[in-house]
């Protein structure tokens, strides 16, 4: 086992020290940040645009509810004809002039409201203005027909209903989200990370092949001990990068936000706004308590350590594929045959982790998946917060590190005889013949 | 004589092709032994058996009289054709790397490798980068690595392709040092030229079978014709070769001299000596060359693949 951690230490040092290996290593976070910088301070720069909307308002009963905020002034004219007021609005260089005519029947109100720009206005601009009409409208319409508004207002009774399970466990909404989030970013993390480094395992395996040293080396190791030391010394790199990536990424994150002033927390997608708004309705005070609670609801240890194995074996399950792959060619040109196969399970497994799992983790789909081996890694890892029974786990991850042993078996069997074949192109049926060398 | 590497009846097929058929082979110990054969005969995968890189379909393996083990490993030392080095690696980090793959700790093999790279006079390569030299010297270092842990056994592929004169030499002179000092030597070329000035015993290899082995001497013996290279200045050249067409068979000989003699190559029968036939071209004439035609590894190799 001695050859084994000399193997490890050498591949290990090798990718440390390498030139590229260095520059992804501080860059790719410097690039992220500044991406994300670049994409604060521009949305940042958008929101706190001035924007001037003119109101003629012929019926005088909706313009009220206007008022005047950090971003949008309401200028309110009277007395003018449309095309006045148009005139203005264009030469002001208004955003948009908001024209509501005069109506008698208030349901039939919205034939009389337009809405006047040059370019076409922004859709979250255009909602905010409907929402204020159809508010005012409604509460007219409902005074009309002789309801009291306030009272019906005061009257309003919110809902959030508390999620139990039978044996006593409090769930919500948001621990929904919480375990989407776990599942999804653990099952995305190992798939990154197989793509990323077991590329660089098989191009280390090419690189011994096209240096030639490789007779050298085996004339000393076994194979099977080359490829499993290859494997681990790119993977603790791996794991290397990924920290140093963390660690970088957050500090700089920190520094940049505090130097610029840009709060990066405020980019937001059209859907976080609206989940926002959803979980904004309760008090702040409940939703940080609940999103506590929600996180000490998962099962936290459960999770660590299913993460730690499922990652660790489906990690090796795949790489032990890419060195295969590495020893069966001569240069990179020639892996395309080989990595569809590969990566077919893997995109499967992220998109049935990504659509069904959100859907019903429990469903026939979601479990038969996460007991394929391929598929099981990322497709466990997504439905173990929401509870999956231990046994499945356990079956699972045996029906793992049966096949993960079965590769490497296979693997090391290409390896063995690929290594010393230069010059052929080989197909799968090749392959085969290699197993019975 | 101890052999120090004995290969038994060993076979190997890759899918329908037959590598090797049945090859028995013995290593002398503290010989030079040459493993010869065209492209493709098999000697690759013999060597790779050796070394247990490829595990034989039948036959076995004694290194030592034992059979081969996994720790034998250490005992041999190969420098493959196919070879090459961490381009990226520096020439002392590698060298130790592999040493250390090769059992060796660390302290002794860094003080033997300073050793090494003394004698052969690359002391100052100990931080450069394979990439930054040139084949030659590469592929020096690749030679250094393969005698660093002193093993019983070494096994050269071509060593000295990608040399120039003047290195092979010292590569060469290296090898014999080794060999004085105990080693066993397998040396697989085509260079026939390195064979007949290294090697005492042979093995040829063709089509995957063993045709010939052997000590090299015994080898030249059995295929010498009994002819003679002779050179004379006859008194009368036309009739002396009539003479010597009736009782020999004679044909015209190539060797390079100072005077316009008749050149011939005169093979005997058995029954006749060469001193009978010196003393009769002693009468006939002034007599400036007279050689035993000993065949070269080259004519016995080309012999031999081309009779089977």
């Amino acid at each position: 086992m001695n050859h084994l951690s000399l193997i490890i230490k050498r591949e290990y040092l090798t990718k440390v020290r390498n030139k590229s290996f260095l520059v992804m290593t501080i860059l790719s976070p410097l690039i992220m940040i500044a991406l994300i910088t670049v994409v604060a301070y521009l949305s940042q720069l958008n929101n706190s645009k001035e924007r001037t909307i003119a109101i003629l308002d012929d019926s005088g009963k909706v313009q009220q509810v206007f008022e005047n905020t950090d971003n949008t002034k309401y200028i309110k004219l009277e007395n003018l004809t449309l095309d006045n007021a148009k005139t203005i609005a264009a030469e002001q260089d208004y955003y948009g002039l908001l024209h509501i005519s005069k109506f008698e029947n208030i349901e039939r109100a919205e034939n009389g409201i337009e809405f006047y720009s040059d370019d076409s206005p922004s859709l979250s601009v255009i909602t905010e203005i409907e929402n204020k009409i159809e508010k005012r409208l409604t509460d007219l319409n409902l005074e009309q027909k002789g309801a009291n508004v306030a009272l019906i207002e005061a009257s309003r009774i919110r809902i959030d209903i508390n999620q139990e399970n039978y044996t006593g466990e409090k769930t919500s909404k948001i621990d929904s989200f919480l375990k989407l989030g776990f599942g999804g970013v653990a099952g995305y993390l190992l798939f990154m990370f197989i793509i990323i480094y077991g590329n660089m395992i098989m191009r280390s395996v090419i690189e011994e092949k096209t240096s030639r040293i490789i007779e050298v080396i085996i004339s000393s190791v076994k194979p099977i001990q080359l490829m499993l030391g290859k494997i681990i010394g790119t993977s603790l790199a791996g794991i290397t990068q990924f920290v140093i990536w963390i660690i970088l990424g957050g500090v700089m994150l920190t520094v940049v936000s505090a130097i610029f002033g840009i709060d990066v927390a405020a980019v937001k997608t059209p859907q976080q706004e609206m989940l926002q708004q959803a979980i904004e309705n309760p008090d702040i005070n409940m939703k940080v308590q609940s999103v506590m609670q929600s996180f000490y609801n998962l099962p936290i240890a459960n999770l660590i350590i299913a993460f730690i194995l499922f990652f660790i074996c489906g990690y090796l399950l795949y790489s032990s594929l890419y060195a295969a792959i590495g020893a069966a060619v001569d240069n990179e040109t020639d892996t395309q045959q080989f990595m569809l196969p590969i990566l077919m399970p893997l995109i499967l497994a992220v998109y049935v982790g990504m659509f069904t799992v959100i859907e019903d983790p429990h469903g026939t789909v979601s479990t038969v998946f996460s007991f394929i081996p391929f598929t099981s890694p990322v497709v466990m890892l997504m439905r173990i917060p929401f509870g999956v029974p231990i046994w499945q786990q356990i079956l699972s991850l045996a029906l793992l590190i049966g096949t993960f042993m079965f590769t490497v078996w296979f693997a090391a069997k290409i390896y063995r005889v690929g290594i010393l074949m230069y010059g052929k192109k080989p197909s799968y049926k090749e392959l085969l013949k290699w197993i019975k060398y | 004589m101890d052999n120090l590497l004995e290969a038994h009846s060993v076979s190997k097929s890759f899918g329908n092709f037959k590598a090797l058929n049945n090859v028995s082979i013995a290593v002398p110990k503290g010989s030079i032994f040459g493993l010869l054969g065209p492209n493709g005969a098999g000697k690759t995968t013999l060597i790779r058996i050796i070394n247990q890189i490829t595990i034989p379909d039948t036959g076995h393996v004694l290194l030592d009289g034992e059979p081969l083990k996994r720790h034998h490993i250490q005992n041999i030392g190969y420098l493959p054709e196919e070879r090459g080095l961490y381009k990226s690696m520096k020439v002392g980090e590698q060298a130790l790397y592999l040493a250390q793959l090769k059992g060796m700790d660390k302290a002794v093999a860094k003080k033997r490798l300073l050793d090494w790279f003394e004698r052969l006079e690359i002391g100052d390569w100990w931080n450069k980068k394979i990439q930054e030299l040139s084949k030659g010297m590469a592929q020096k270092i690749q030679f250094v690595v393969t005698v660093l842990h002193e093993p019983k056994l070494l096994i050269f592929d071509e060593p000295f392709s990608g040399f120039d004169p003047i290195n092979a030499n010292i590569i060469k002179d290296q090898i014999l040092r080794l060999r004085d000092e105990g080693a066993t030597v397998i040396f697989s070329t085509h260079r026939m030229e390195s064979v007949e000035e290294l090697c005492d015993h042979i093995a040829l290899i063709h089509k995957s079978n063993k045709v010939l082995d052997g000590n090299l001497n015994a080898i030249k013996r059995e295929y010498k014709t009994n002819t003679f290279e002779i050179g004379i200045n006859a008194k009368n050249p036309t009739e002396l070769q009539k003479t010597l067409s009736e009782k020999f068979i004679v044909s015209p000989a190539e060797f390079k001299s100072l005077n316009n003699e008749l050149k011939l190559n005169i093979k005997l029968s058995e029954k006749e000596t060469a001193n009978q036939l010196l003393s009769y071209l002693t009468t006939q004439g002034e007599l400036s060359h007279f050689v035993e035609v000993i065949p070269s590894a080259n004519d016995i190799f080309i012999q031999t693949v081309k009779n089977n």
